[in-house]
């Protein structure tokens, strides 16, 4: 009896040996679940590994920078064909990353990117959030055309870098429509409560919505927010004040279905699919990739089945 | 003079209180006005008392708290937990009373959580409260598996939140309404006496006969209560709970209102209704900022300075200051009276 289970369990270590011959095992060092747009990338990371055939080894660092470089250095132990890190600071990451250079395993860097030397990494996909934000004031300018607009903004978190970049970006594209005026901006901090109530009081300072043509919010959930807002104000989201925010999370696409919201530019949570792409090119055709691969800001609208889209967007884990 | 106690003991806040609303009506000349809209009253001075609701309950609870020389740094987590709790029960299909119930139940559980550490283990408030502001987002983030428990479905909830009750938004009717009951058990029992007792000195009211455990107890279970209805509250503002945000650095807000209510952080003597006034000094100053429209990176500065003020205002030296140019004034009138007398 313990014969046939000791050759069974030879057996089956053999076929795992022999299919991880075939397949690349790749480790994933996640950041931790703090958003839903993060259990989104999560998903959707194990998704496009799966569809490769990858076998991905998945770390998740609750919040830690050391428990990231504790999984690097497992990863490493485990001889793993390449490396994929969301890295939850910028800085202290050299040590660690010339390891996995000496162990000849290439590190991709997903969502954000380091404060360390370009040859310690392969490379690093991320979305331009300053593209982001153009793309939303592009929208505008557009849907506006050569009417005046007062727009209101909610600002994401002082001082934090989507915050100023998806600033910058909106006041790029809006630059040389003078019909387009920013009336008034003000931070949200991201979050759905303080966006409903600096909504709230743009209202109250603007003639009570009267002059406020639309609202560009750094975030959905602080459109989402402000949408609250607008409508306790006895006004019509979507109609009365145009919303174009950016993220494209689930909740978003609930709004334009009610009609209450007009644009959002996506956060795509697929950076692995880049990642994956460029680590093939490379390991098979030894062919480096560029040091930064931008994702794709994609503009939603309700005119692309916001149903379908929240569908499945929500069963991402959003 | 016939100028009631409760004025006469409250009159810096009054004052403090008067001078911001002043200063926001100047910089929005609109801030007074007030209009009915879908059957509500509408504008800035209800956003006040509307958005207010949050601080001014934790600072009911915070209030008592203080009052015996404790602090409670859990309130703005407790807020998320129970904000998640509630989330997650009304989407599970529980009806809107067995879900306020088991919303109210959690927030009691970790008064009592905080109050055990407090009374029974004797460990230092500052720290025992730590414990459960820290694994709380954690405890809040679990319910919610990371995301935002949206309920927009389920408008009683919401109705906590967004709706209104006698043309006034639902959390104005309940902060008020808890800060009624809160005010008539304290002041119109001994309760508020032995709290000032204990917080005077414990082990004094304890040896004369206070029962210094159960009150202990009871205020931190009355704060968590207070906090789960704020919490409750918050969620039903924005018809989702979000572990990550509900409550974020509310405690430090409280513990301000409190403060510049004018109870010291020292325990013993407290007013509820100058933590109430506190509250809404708070929120002015908010309102006001975001009205005024400056850039958002001057926020924090503006209301730093402006707290700084006020507490310049209050503090025992420039009390001090002031009583003795009173007293001088005085003086000078006594002198001048007599003076009159005698020449009469």
């Amino acid at each position: 009896m313990r014969t046939l289970s000791l050759l069974a369990a030879t057996a089956f270590a053999t076929a795992l040996s022999v299919s991880s011959a075939f397949a690349l095992t790749v480790g994933f060092s996640q950041i931790g679940s703090e958003s839903g747009w993060r259990a989104a990338e999560t998903s959707v990371t194990k998704l496009e590994a799966q569809k490769r055939g990858i076998d991905l080894k998945f770390a998740d660092a609750q919040q830690k920078q050391e428990n990231q470089i504790k999984a690097v250095r497992s990863f490493i132990a485990q001889g793993v064909d390449a490396i994929l890190i969301a890295p939850v600071v910028a800085t202290g990451w050299d040590a660690v990353l010339k390891e996995a250079k000496e162990a000849e395993i290439p590190v991709i860097l997903l969502d954000r990117t380091v404060d360390a030397p370009e040859d310690l990494y392969l490379t690093a996909v991320t979305s331009d959030t300053v593209y982001e934000g153009k793309v939303a004031g592009e929208w505008l300018v557009k849907e506006v055309g050569d009417k005046p607009c007062n727009i209101v903004e909610l600002q994401g978190t002082t001082g934090s870098s989507p915050a100023i970049n998806r600033k910058k970006g909106f006041d790029e594209a809006i630059a040389g429509h003078d019909n387009l005026k920013i009336v008034r901006s003000q931070t949200g901090d991201f979050t759905r409560t303080k966006g409903k109530e600096v909504m709230e009081s743009f209202i109250k300072a603007e003639d009570g919505g009267k002059n406020i043509c639309a609202l560009y919010a750094h975030n959905d959930d602080m459109a989402v927010g402000a949408i609250q807002a607008i409508k306790e104000a006895g006004l019509k989201p979507g109609t009365d004040i145009l919303v174009v925010s950016i993220d494209a999370v689930p909740d978003i696409f609930q709004a334009f279905v009610a009609g209450e919201a007009n644009a959002t530019v996506e956060l795509t949570p697929n950076m692995a699919g880049p990642a994956f792409d460029a680590l093939d090119a490379y390991l098979k055709d030894k062919k480096e990739p560029a040091k930064w691969i931008q994702t794709e800001s994609k503009l939603y609208t309700p005119a692309d089945d916001p149903q379908k889209v929240y569908d499945e967007k929500k069963g991402l884990g959003y | 003079m016939a100028v009631p106690t409760i004025v006469r003991e409250r009159t810096p806040q009054i004052i403090v209180l008067a001078v911001i609303l002043a200063l926001n009506a100047i910089i929005s000349p609109g801030f007074f006005s007030i209009e009915i809209q879908n059957d509500r009253l509408y504008g800035s001075l209800i956003d006040v008392l509307n958005r207010g609701a949050p601080v001014t309950l934790l600072a009911i609870g915070m209030t008592l708290v203080i009052a015996t020389k404790g602090i409670d740094l859990s309130v703005g987590a407790v807020m998320a937990i129970v904000g998640a709790v509630a989330a997650s029960l009304i989407t599970s299909g529980y009806s809107l009373p067995a879900t306020l119930a088991g919303a109210l139940f959690v927030g009691l559980a970790c008064g009592l959580w905080n109050g055990a550490l407090v009374a029974l283990l004797d460990i230092q408030p500052i720290i025992a409260t730590l414990i459960l502001m820290v694994a709380g987002r954690g405890i809040a983030q679990l319910i919610t598996e990371g995301v935002i428990l949206t309920f927009n479905d389920k408008p009683e909830l919401i109705f906590v939140g967004s709706g209104s009750f006698l043309s006034l938004p639902m959390p104005v009717i309940i902060w008020i309404f808890v800060a009624i009951l809160a005010i008539l058990v304290v002041r119109r029992s001994a309760l508020g006496l032995l709290i000032e007792a204990i917080g005077v000195n414990r082990r004094a009211s304890t040896l004369s006969g206070v029962n210094s455990r159960v009150i202990l107890l009871a205020v931190y279970a009355v704060s968590g209560l207070c906090a789960a209805t704020a919490g409750v509250i918050a969620a039903a503002d924005i018809k989702g709970a979000d572990a990550n945000n509900a409550g974020l650095w509310l405690e430090m807000d409280a513990i301000l209102a409190v403060v510049i209510g004018g109870t010291s952080l020292l325990g013993g003597r407290f007013s509820l209704v100058g933590s109430l006034m506190g509250a809404m000094i708070i929120q002015s100053l908010n309102t006001g900022i975001l009205l005024a429209g400056f850039p958002p990176e001057f926020n924090l500065i503006i209301k730093a300075a402006i707290i700084l003020i006020i507490l310049i205002v209050q503090s025992p030296a420039s009390q001090a200051a002031m009583a003795n140019f009173r007293a001088s004034r005085q003086t000078v009138a006594i002198k001048t009276e007599s003076r009159e007398h005698a020449a009469r």
